[in-house]
């Protein structure tokens, strides 16, 4: 059974169709891809997953469990890591994982977590005195500090320099070896192309094509992601 | 330890770290108290207070100004960022409910106003020989109505305003009046009767501070309007509160 399956989801703000008719799996131990530019649905789609949003129609299950209706069961279980979520900028990095530690059942270590992340010569300082890649590096261990069995992760390279963003693709790796499925919400291709085992691609609120990247290639006779998402979005 | 308390200490760490609310909470009515008692004519009987110094009639007065500054100025400017940043939303994927941190905030935001008017009634007292209320438990009352009215409308701004910029000036809509009609920018015994009426019955209900202070105690209307107004501010703020 896969650990995540989502069928038929539609979500819509007033007028506008934000989601329609969008469905995919995700199976245990996988980085699993949800690619496409901005405004695709990618994120609407993660929040209901989060149970942050109610979908209007659709089903989703998660661990075995309904978002809407067992949230406070799946919180314990799904890690998550938020575009354009900041902590405190005068937190340091120690407090904000003892604290979200506090939340859970089961938590983590802070101290093993943040040495796997590499910010123990970071954890006495602020929050807002990190650079861009420590950010994301405390977002990822805080989406990872209640031992979660899945962890969403969302945009999390935007804004990062080539360094920074190999870094923290090592890690999202790291964390799959760990275990842990990953789902990766992103739109760059490069990103897609290196990390995901399988991904799904969003256009317009739907899903045009779910497959491995090799897959993807292959179906559309390109020789790279970036072709491939081209065609398969319509807009050769 | 439970998580409300975990994330209290937390929050009161992050409070001493920018201190801004928390020093002119506890400084503020204390040192205009003391400045203005620094000069004599303030502190000898005039005829528009009979019996009192100006001083000692204007404490009620100084009290407003702390609530105000706490629940109107602090909370909207606190909360607003917390939701502008996804700090509120980021809680909501956790097991913890967000309400936790507006509790949180709410308690150590309380405990300045508190603290800030205890200090100033102490100081006074200490100093300048400010009497304390004549009426303590009908000064309590409507010091506890008054805060959670003025408190309940902080968080309606917080609620309706995206960023805490906003939130900050959506407050100002209601602090302006409410420190006006509370006598803090110009004696109350100064203002017209009917502006002093009215301010009889605007939160936090400074005419109910000033009976139970120096008067006859504090009127059962005043104390049901105020509790009309602390009950309608927080389920209107219940009620318009956005998580993000």
């Amino acid at each position: 059974m896969p650990l995540i399956e989502v069928t038929n989801l539609r979500k819509t703000y007033g007028e506008h169709v934000a989601v329609d008719d969008v469905s995919f799996h995700v199976e245990q131990g996988e980085i699993f891809g949800i690619l496409g530019t901005n405004g695709a649905g990618k994120t609407t789609t993660v929040e209901c997953l989060q149970g942050l949003r109610t979908p209007d129609s659709g089903s989703i299950s998660v661990l075995g469990l309904d978002p809407g209706k067992d949230h406070d069961a799946l919180r314990q279980r799904l890690g998550s890591q938020l575009q354009e979520s900041r902590l405190p900028e005068k937190l340091k990095v120690q407090e904000a994982l003892e604290l979200y530690a506090s939340f859970y059942a089961n938590p983590a270590d802070p101290g093993d977590l943040l040495e796997k992340l590499g910010l123990t010569g970071q954890r006495n300082k602020y929050f807002g005195k990190l650079s861009g890649g420590q950010k994301q590096r405390v977002s990822i261990a805080l989406a990872l500090v209640g031992r979660p069995e899945v962890a969403v992760l969302d945009e999390l390279t935007t804004g990062l320099d080539p360094h920074a963003r190999r870094d923290t693709w090592k890690l999202v790796e790291g964390v799959r070896d760990t275990g842990v499925t990953v789902l990766l919400v992103t739109h760059f291709m490069d990103e897609a192309e290196r990390l995901c085992d399988r991904l799904a691609i969003f256009d317009a609120g739907r899903v045009v094509a779910t497959g491995s990247p090799l897959e993807l290639r292959d179906r559309t006779g390109k020789t790279s992601l970036d072709d491939a998402f081209v065609t398969l979005t319509g807009r050769d | 330890m439970n998580t409300l308390t975990k994330i209290t200490l937390t929050e009161t760490k992050l409070a001493l770290r920018s201190p801004i609310w928390v020093v002119s909470g506890l400084v503020l009515p204390t040192g205009l108290l003391l400045g203005l008692g620094a000069i004599p004519a303030f502190r000898t009987e005039s005829e528009k207070t009979p019996g009192m110094r100006f001083i000692d009639a204007w404490v009620p007065s100084l009290v407003v100004l702390t609530i105000a500054l706490m629940g109107l100025q602090a909370i909207p400017a606190v909360i607003a960022a917390y939701r502008e940043q996804g700090i509120l939303r980021r809680f909501a994927t956790t097991p913890v409910h967000p309400a936790k941190l507006l509790v949180a905030q709410l308690i150590i935001n309380v405990t300045v106003t508190i603290a800030g008017t205890g200090l100033m009634i102490v100081l006074g007292s200490a100093v300048f020989g400010v009497p304390g209320p004549r009426h303590p438990l009908g000064f309590l009352l409507a010091f506890t109505l008054g805060t959670t009215a003025i408190f309940g409308i902080g968080l309606i701004a917080a609620s309706v305003a995206k960023t805490g910029r906003a939130a900050g000036g959506i407050a100002m809509i209601a602090y302006v009046p409410i420190m006006f009609l509370g006598g803090v920018y110009l004696p109350r015994p100064l203002l017209p009767t009917v502006v002093q009426d009215i301010g009889a019955y605007v939160p936090p209900g400074v005419k109910a501070m000033e009976d139970a202070w120096t008067g006859t105690g504090a009127q059962p209307l005043q104390l049901a309007v105020l509790a009309a107004f602390a009950v309608g501010s927080c389920v209107l703020a219940a009620k318009l509160f956005r998580w993000e």
